[in-house]
């Protein structure tokens, strides 16, 4: 029987909205009306339109409490059958299943049984618009404690709990509000750096969207420690969905009196507002942001003063990152002592992680620090896909690297990987498999930097520029002996001169792919070859008679024309029309397609 | 729109900030918004009303990637080329819409219709590739749907992003 208790959260992530899941939430809906099981309360089922629960590929994602059934690649037409299942079966063909095994609940997923959720204990369950939700399941808690301590208490509380910068820096959170707090120079701002421009990461984005009022409650705590009464996030251009929540939620927060003059009749102020990126990725440095904000042009400028003593408007300021901010209401509530019994020694608590490029499950995780890349990649993201070989993951962004096979065994944590010249960074974690080169994949995030540096200082702008050029050139074939060995001057120049940690970073994604795997970029440069069969200047694809079917989807898949056969025969590739774009490659279910080197 | 309409449009928009140099990318962001670029004469009224030089505006205007100077075609086609996406294949997306269009990205075409643009990350990544055509996600994209997709919109139609 439907009593009433039951709710149907649909989520409503920027990933499952692209799949089509307002369109199953309206379809749900309307079966609820149609049932006339929407209108009377006793006998209601909600439908209740959630923030990111993480796994974005198997989306729409609508999940079912309180039996907590989740079901996954949910579709408009399967509205009836769910409401069905109310009070009956599961339906069968909407669970998770994994190595012939069926899972009905969400904790006896692989997926989720190995996470450890504080930043997104509340995103997917609760409706990111509604702040009763987030007071039900102990939001608000760790702020009323917060207004019953002093600034150094609240700051003890979190040195205490060891929380470190979750953007990528690792600077102690407890130690910047500290300073701050020690400067008697009003106003002084309190600032979310929601500017998550990394390619591939969309963890702040999706805490935004799905846990709103927990990044306003840690802003709110953070002001009281300094003494903060104004405080701006700075959230990114493309991240509407996510402005939109977060403005909801601070219109809400004035309404309950717990922003603007009196923060829970504390007679405490705080005034929070939202300022919109401008697209521009430097400005993730904090005081390339300050600068936007002012209403300048994001650049950043040399640090020697700290923007704890002079940042925005010339005033203290403290800047932490999304994710940081979402920690310090359980830091909070539950005590710093009890979040760091998280993680490892250097590193407490846990971090949020977007998996994705050639995993299987790709997503966001969040998972105690100190886990392995092993455990990331195939114990909770399923594997590489189509359970080809693994070749290297990409950590923390354009300044991050990227890291063989070898390391896999590594604990990620904020100190670990850098001495290995790659990094934990922001959290943007990119796999892999055979068929990525590794000096196409250098060219790219250096083609991004060039596109983003700021061009203020010369080692940053020029260095890059020199850099693209060379791996443009082993990248269409012209690369020459002595080119690896200049990107490596290069690159320590960039490393020493470079005035913001753009700059100083940039130079990792092409470091580390030279120090693991230079034998790529020496068949680039000699042998005039790409072993991965992605570079197209010196690629061209072939059919295997004796493994082709005759099946006809490489020439379906073919976007020139250059494929010809008939049904059942073996399939011949032209290579006059081949535009060596490796479609025919992807579609190819009996491996059949290889890469050959293109004659000269 | 008439130059007319333009001016008046743009008093409105620049009049709900208070005329203080903060509000400059806020107020240049909703003209983008409103025209899909910023007008020469929006520029020169927003420096006039916040009484800074237009070379301060202007060096904001070709800095921040939000904004443009020049006009776009009606329907803005974004490729996301985020890692994942680009790892899948997104380069191949616009070499498809060149054969298409017969434009690179960051080019409208002659007629005015289309205008492709390369963006970083959507944040969509588990999708990838993704491309954005006026705001509709097409996910998982192959390049053989490409043709498909490019001649609903021009013929004014719409395709489900979801088939």
């Amino acid at each position: 029987m439907i009593n009433g208790t039951e709710k149907i959260l649909v989520c409503c992530g920027t990933g499952c909205i692209a799949n089509g899941a307002l369109g199953v939430a309206d379809a749900i809906q309307a079966e609820l009306d149609a049932r006339g099981l929407s209108g009377d309360v006793e006998v209601s089922a909600q439908v209740v339109r959630t923030g990111c629960s993480g796994e974005c590929e198997q989306g729409p994602i609508v999940r079912f409490m309180p039996r907590d059934l989740m079901y996954y690649r949910v579709k408009e037409r399967d509205a009836a059958a769910i409401v069905d299942s109310l009070d009956g079966e599961p339906v069968q063909k909407l669970l998770f299943k994994k190595d012939g095994q069926t899972y009905e609940h969400m904790a006896d997923n692989p997926y989720y049984a190995l996470q450890h959720k504080v930043v997104l204990k509340d995103v997917g369950i609760i409706d990111p618009l509604s702040i009763d939700d987030y007071i039900a399941r102990g939001g608000y808690e760790g702020l009323k404690k917060a207004l019953a301590m002093t600034p150094d208490e609240i700051i003890t509380e979190v040195e205490k709990s060891g929380l470190r910068g979750k953007g990528g820096a690792g600077f102690p959170t407890g130690r910047k509000w500290r300073t701050a707090a020690g400067y008697d120079v009003f106003p002084k701002y309190i600032v979310c750096n929601g500017d998550e421009g990394d390619p591939g990461a969309f963890m702040d984005g999706s805490t935004m969207e799905g846990s709103p009022h927990a990044v306003i409650e840690g802003m709110i705590i953070g002001a009281l420690a300094i003494g903060a009464e104004e405080g701006v996030l700075y959230i990114r251009d493309e991240y509407a969905l996510a402005r939109d929540h977060i403005q909801h939620a601070i219109d809400d927060a004035y309404k309950a009196g717990i922003l603007g003059e009196s923060i829970m009749g504390s007679g405490h102020k705080l005034d929070l507002s939202i300022v919109r990126g401008g697209g521009a990725f430097v400005c993730g440095e904090s005081t390339a942001l300050m600068a936007s904000i002012e209403g300048r042009v994001g650049e950043p400028r040399a640090k020697y003063i700290r923007s704890v003593q002079r940042g925005l408007f010339d005033h203290p300021t403290v800047l932490n990152n999304v994710e940081s901010l979402a920690s310090i209401p359980t830091i909070l509530r539950d005590g710093g002592e009890k979040y760091a019994e998280i993680g490892t020694e250097g590193s407490k608590g846990t971090k949020v992680f977007a998996m994705v490029g050639k995993v299987k499950h790709t997503g966001l995780v969040e998972v105690p620090m100190g886990t392995t890349l092993r455990t990331l990649i195939y114990d909770i993201g399923g594997g590489i896909i189509d359970d080809r070989p693994f070749k290297a993951i990409q950590t923390g962004g354009p300044s991050g690297g990227c890291i063989p096979e070898s390391l896999l065994d590594l604990p990620v944590d904020f100190d670990t990987l850098t001495e290995y010249g790659a990094m934990m960074g922001s959290g943007g974690m990119i796999v892999m498999d055979d068929r990525s080169c590794m000096v196409e994949v250098a060219r790219y995030y250096v083609d991004f930097l060039c596109e983003e540096s700021c061009g203020k200082c010369t080692p940053c702008r020029e260095g890059l520029r020199q850099m693209r050029a060379i791996l443009t050139d082993i990248c269409e074939g012209r690369g020459k002996p002595g080119d690896i060995e200049l990107l490596e001057r290069i690159g320590r120049t960039m490393q020493d001169a470079s005035l913001c940690a753009l700059g100083r970073t940039a130079p990792n994604p092409v470091m580390t792919t030279i120090k693991f795997f230079r034998d790529e970029y020496e068949a680039h440069i000699e042998s005039k070859e790409c072993p991965a069969g992605v570079c197209a200047d010196l690629t061209q694809f072939a059919i295997k008679p004796d493994a082709c079917t005759g099946c006809g989807l490489c020439s379906r898949a073919c976007p020139a024309g250059a494929i010809t056969g008939g049904r059942k025969e073996v399939h011949v590739i032209d290579p006059a029309k081949c535009i060596a774009c490796g479609s025919c490659r992807e579609a190819c279910r009996f491996d059949a397609v290889l890469t050959e080197r293109r004659p000269a | 729109m008439t130059d007319q309409e333009q001016a008046s449009k743009i008093s409105e928009i620049i009049e709900a900030y208070p005329a203080d140099q903060r509000f400059a990318l806020a107020a240049m962001q909703d003209m983008q918004h409103a025209f899909n670029y910023i007008p020469e004469e929006g520029l020169s009224a927003l420096a006039a009303y916040l009484g800074c030089a237009e070379a301060q505006l202007y060096s904001m205007a070709t800095f921040y990637k939000a904004l443009s100077l020049t006009p776009k075609g009606d329907h803005i086609v974004k490729i996301c080329n985020g890692t994942a996406c680009h790892l899948r294949g997104a380069m191949n997306l616009a070499t498809e819409l060149k054969r298409n269009l017969g434009i690179d990205p960051g080019e409208t075409t002659e007629d005015g219709t289309f205008s492709v643009e390369l963006v970083n990350c959507l944040g969509s990544c588990a999708l990838a590739p993704v491309m954005l055509v006026d705001g509709t996600y097409h996910n998982k994209l192959r390049v053989e749907q490409i043709p498909g997709i490019i001649e609903s919109y021009a013929n004014g139609g719409e395709v489900s992003a979801h088939d």
